[in-house]
């Protein structure tokens, strides 16, 4: 297996328990490794994506725009602008003399056709090299049709996807302070960080209004350009997710004074831990709101954990594995699969920060393999050595698990199924226990092969028995 | 095949046939480069390689894996900004080395994209430095093939950039060190069960094929115990070096040489097992051969000689794949596709009622397009609209010459354009069903109509890698399915709900 990982990477995996942990992140990806990350394009194009009343142009060659056109399971409560893949589709003569004017008229066509709140318009790496003046035409249209119209510098090459996040943040912050704000409760929070991927935000959105508080804009989960205009007026910022919108909270903490706090919806444990969080900010102003919580997470949790109890017995022992975009997820999914009753022996992130794996490294059990910025090969001997029962990841790292015989969870941004808040850790334990517990592991190579070479199931002319290896 | 076409005048309409729009809304195509990472993913031992930022390889890795439901590994040369302003020159030569020294790969192949395009990075002069100073180090290994194609995502398609790469492998590996009586098959982007059934029809015809790409078992593996840096299968290297001594090339797609195709009809006549080739009556095939694709590279340069044909879908095109079969072959075609041939025709009178008139828009790739165009008219389905993304390739000649002597009302021919004007241009023609891949889903939905999803990307349903297009066999799994996919849509919308149809 040694020879699969690539040496230049050796301080980017810890095998917690072997040595003193230390771990290097954050750096870029090794050229000719196949990296599981993306660019800074995708970074914006995940963050503003489900903002759902305005029109996102792609600007640059059609590829980017193609790629990310409705993949994403970001719902909306009313206009779906968002899930039209806007391009100006750049061709060799733009890329020559300047793409301006083709951005210029395709911008003034689609703001006429859809009449959107706002517009946003994504840089892609070819833009960035052509110097097209994004800004300048932005204005322009924004003057001529009284739009906010917004560039985003989400050039892919100038970084990585948490470059991305940031030129999305800075893009959101833009719309920011120009709306009114006087009908809002002094009891107010934003969602940032939730994408309302299978209707996710709404789940959570219940659980505040339960609390009695209002929720000023959602960020950007079934987003709308006027929310985030009068998102200042909220009295505090409420982050999920590692790093997408957590520099939009320090922008607003900047400009407005907006505190925020850091919360996860995924698990039990953190789910309760965010509305108590948000509670204990408000207890000062309305006594009463930490009891709501209480009687919230209690009236959950009191249909919730005997149908767990149910899956936890089932997969008592089980192994999984973790590979995800953002660390922080990986905490909640730790501490999901400790209450199901499973062990996590393999987690990793795409764009983790030291302070991300020094607190993976403090949660996990000994022997637990830590990685960054992982590849295909590394993962795939990773889930080998730990035989691991589930693997929890995006679509890039399902085939890895499938190939193998390894059972797997979609767990990124094209899920359809809600797995926040408390009704989602129920369908998060359903997911794991049906791909667990079903019986087609029993067949795959990796459970019958009893050569150990690895060819068991290929017809390569050798007859053993095959009823041998599927009884 | 008997047709008797209804004398017309008419020819394909003159409507304006590209976008009428600045903007593009739900693109019907895709970027250059992914087209060239699949057509290198068909070559054993072989790994696509992105000169580019590290997006590129990991959104078309995304992609591709959801149709396909297989590990896509496609490495990077992951440029960031500051290569951007000094050039990529030392990023592709570390990861040439990553990938050789990980993989262990036979063949890198290496696309560039519109960041390394623009930036002016010369990848052929760098590759030969790199060479030289491979072999000028101690005890280095012998160096994995490097095959390079320019493919910048803002001049042509994917399918641009899959003919590319062809041709590229062609041109930079390709010999004639000897003559052989290999046949090359270059068939196109079709799908892994299309590229088996295509090197059965070969074996049953006794011909030695070097089929390129072929990623029908790269694309479509088994399950395995332990995870293949490279999966297995593929053409070998070793076969392509020797295209160049082959008897003859078979190039599937009628846009691949557009002015070649100016006057053809299709199908010469042919019956099955009468064995006498009459390719002569097809038409003048050769009027001008520009040499840009590996059949034309490979003719022009060793000599080779080549069979340009439609993609075999339908009857029609299918005799004429199968006509050439027999010719180099030099005997009928087998009893086993003769008879398959003869229980398409079978089912073609078997069905015909339930599919006749009905309107169908078709999209994707033109040569697709093309192929699917065929065959619908031929079972008495009606294409009213046939629409790409991809310009420029003489679409409009070929859907032409594929419907001239069976359709009375030609179709509207569309290039170059999106799902939104393909929507404007339909929502006038009222179709009946939509034949596509499924990024037209929404419109199936919209206009509550079938669509019946063949080609790539296929994302919403099961086995999208698995389904058949070619061959006899493409055409009786087709029909099947759009004879079954309108009984249902009669079955549900009955008042009456009749178990016996």
């Amino acid at each position: 297996m040694e020879d699969l990982l690539f040496e230049e990477r050796a301080d980017q995996i810890h095998r917690k328990g072997e040595k003193p942990y230390q771990m290097s992140c954050d750096r870029e990806s090794l050229a000719g490794a196949v990296s599981q990350r993306a660019c800074v394009f995708c970074g914006s194009r995940v963050v503003l994506y489900p903002i759902a009343d305005a029109v996102h142009l792609v600007h640059g060659p059609i590829g980017c725009a193609a790629y990310t056109w409705d993949i994403r399971g970001a719902l909306s409560s009313g206009p779906e602008l968002h899930r039209l893949s806007f391009s100006t589709d750049l061709q060799e003569k733009d890329v020559i003399f300047g793409g301006e004017e083709k951005l210029y008229q395709a911008l003034t066509e689609l703001i006429d056709r859809h009449r959107p709140k706002a517009a946003f318009v994504y840089s892609t790496c070819i833009v960035g090299l052509i110097g097209d003046d994004l800004k300048s035409i932005c204005r322009k249209v924004s003057q001529e049709k009284s739009i906010p119209v917004i560039p985003v510098e989400s050039e892919g090459f100038k970084g990585n996807k948490r470059a991305g996040y940031n030129a999305a943040c800075r893009a959101m912050f833009q719309l920011m302070g120009t709306g009114a704000t006087d009908s809002i409760s002094p009891i107010s929070i934003n969602i940032l960080g939730d994408f309302n991927l299978a209707g996710e935000i709404w789940i959570v959105r219940d659980y505040f209004h339960r609390m009695g508080i209002e929720v000023v804009a959602n960020i950007t989960g079934d987003g709308r350009v006027v929310d985030l205009q009068r998102a200042h007026g909220a009295a505090l910022n409420v982050v999920q997710c590692s790093g997408a919108t957590i520099d939009l909270a320090r922008m607003m903490q900047e400009s407005f004074g907006t505190p925020f706090i850091r919360v996860s919806y995924f698990g039990v444990e953190d789910m309760a831990e965010a509305l108590y969080s948000v509670a204990r900010f408000f207890e000062d102003r309305d006594p009463r709101i930490m009891e709501r919580a209480r009687d919230l997470v209690r009236e959950e949790l009191s249909t919730l954990y005997p149908k767990l109890q149910e899956y936890r017995k089932a997969l008592q022992g089980k192994k999984a594995a973790i590979y995800v975009g953002g660390a922080f997820k990986a905490f909640s999914l730790i501490k999901a699969f400790r209450l199901i009753g499973m062990q996590v022996v393999l987690v990793g992130s795409q764009t983790g920060t030291e302070e991300d794996y020094q607190e993976l490294h403090d949660i996990t059990d000994e022997g637990t393999i830590i990685v960054d910025d992982s590849n295909p090969l590394e993962l795939s001997s990773f889930l080998k050595e730990k035989d691991v029962d589930v693997f929890v990841g995006g679509v890039k790292e399902r085939p890895i698990a499938y190939k193998l015989g390894v059972g797997f969870c979609d767990h990124n941004h094209e899920r359809k199924e809600p797995l926040e808040g408390f009704v989602g850790m129920l369908h998060f334990a359903r997911e794991i226990y049906t791909s667990v517990m079903s019986p087609v592991w029993r067949f795959v190579p990796r459970k019958t092969s009893r050569s150990g070479n690895g060819r068991s199931s290929r017809a390569d002319g050798h007859c053993g028995r095959l009823a041998g290896q599927s009884a | 095949m008997e047709t008797h076409p209804i004398p017309t005048t008419k020819t394909v309409t003159t409507k304006q046939s590209v976008s009428s729009y600045v903007s593009t809304t739900n693109a019907c195509k895709l970027c250059k480069p992914m087209g060239a990472c699949l057509a290198f993913r068909g070559v054993e031992g072989a790994i696509p390689f992105l000169h580019g930022s590290q997006g590129c390889a990991t959104y078309m890795r995304r992609y591709i894996i959801s149709h396909f439901r297989e590990p896509m590994d496609i490495a990077s040369s992951s440029l960031g900004e500051k290569h951007a302003v000094y050039g990529g020159e030392a990023n592709l030569k570390q990861g040439l080395v990553n990938v050789m020294k990980k993989y262990g790969a036979g063949l890198v192949g290496i696309a560039t994209t519109c960041l390394t395009e623009t930036i002016g990075d010369d990848v052929p002069m760098i590759l030969k430095a790199f060479r030289q100073e491979w072999a000028s180090r101690e005890g280095s290994s012998d160096l994995p093939f490097l095959v390079n194609v320019s493919t910048p995502s803002y001049a042509g398609t994917h399918m641009e950039g899959f003919h590319a790469a062809v041709r590229a492998m062609a041109d930079q590996l390709a010999r004639r060190d000897e003559a052989h009586d290999g046949v090359n098959l270059f068939p196109g982007f079709v799908s892994p069960a299309d590229l088996r059934y295509l090197k059965e029809i070969m074996a049953d015809f006794g011909l030695r094929t070097i089929l390129l790409p072929d990623y029908s078992d790269t694309l479509d593996g088994p399950a395995l115990e332990d995870y293949e840096k490279i999966p297995r299968g593929g053409t070998s290297v070793r076969d392509l070096v020797s295209m160049g001594g082959s008897r003859a090339t078979i190039e599937l797609g009628r846009t691949l040489s557009p002015r070649r195709w100016a006057g053809t009809q299709p199908g010469p006549t042919l019956t099955a097992r009468d064995g006498n080739s009459s390719g002569a009556q097809a038409g003048p095939t050769v009027m001008v051969r520009e040499i840009d694709t590996a059949g034309t590279l490979l003719e022009a340069r060793f000599g080779v000689p080549l069979h340009g044909i439609g993609l075999p879908i339908g009857l029609r095109e299918s005799d004429r794949f199968f006509e050439i079969l027999q010719d180099l072959a030099g005997f009928c075609m087998p009893e086993k596709h003769a008879l398959e041939r003869g229980r398409l025709l079978d089912a073609f009178v078997d069905g015909h009622k339930v599919v006749f008139g009905k309107r169908a828009v078709v999209y994707g790739e033109e040569d697709l397009v093309v192929g699917l165009t065929a065959f619908l008219c031929e079972i008495g389905v009606k294409p009213v609209l046939c629409a790409s993304g991809g310009v420029g390739n003489g679409f409009r000649e070929a859907i032409e010459a594929v419907t001239r002597d069976i359709l009375p009302d030609p179709p509207e021919v569309r290039e170059g354009v999106d799902f939104y004007e393909i929507a404007e241009e339909a929502r006038e023609l009222a179709p009946d069903l939509l034949v596509g891949h499924s990024k037209g889903y929404h419109l199936a939905r919209r206009w509550n109509i079938p669509l019946i999803r063949v080609g790539f990307p296929i994302h919403d349903r099961f086995g999208g890698q698995r389904t058949l297009h070619l061959g006899y066999r493409g055409a009786l799994a087709l029909l099947d399915r759009l004879i079954n996919e309108l009984l249902e849509r009669k079955q549900e919308d009955s008042p009456v709900g009749y178990g016996y149809l």
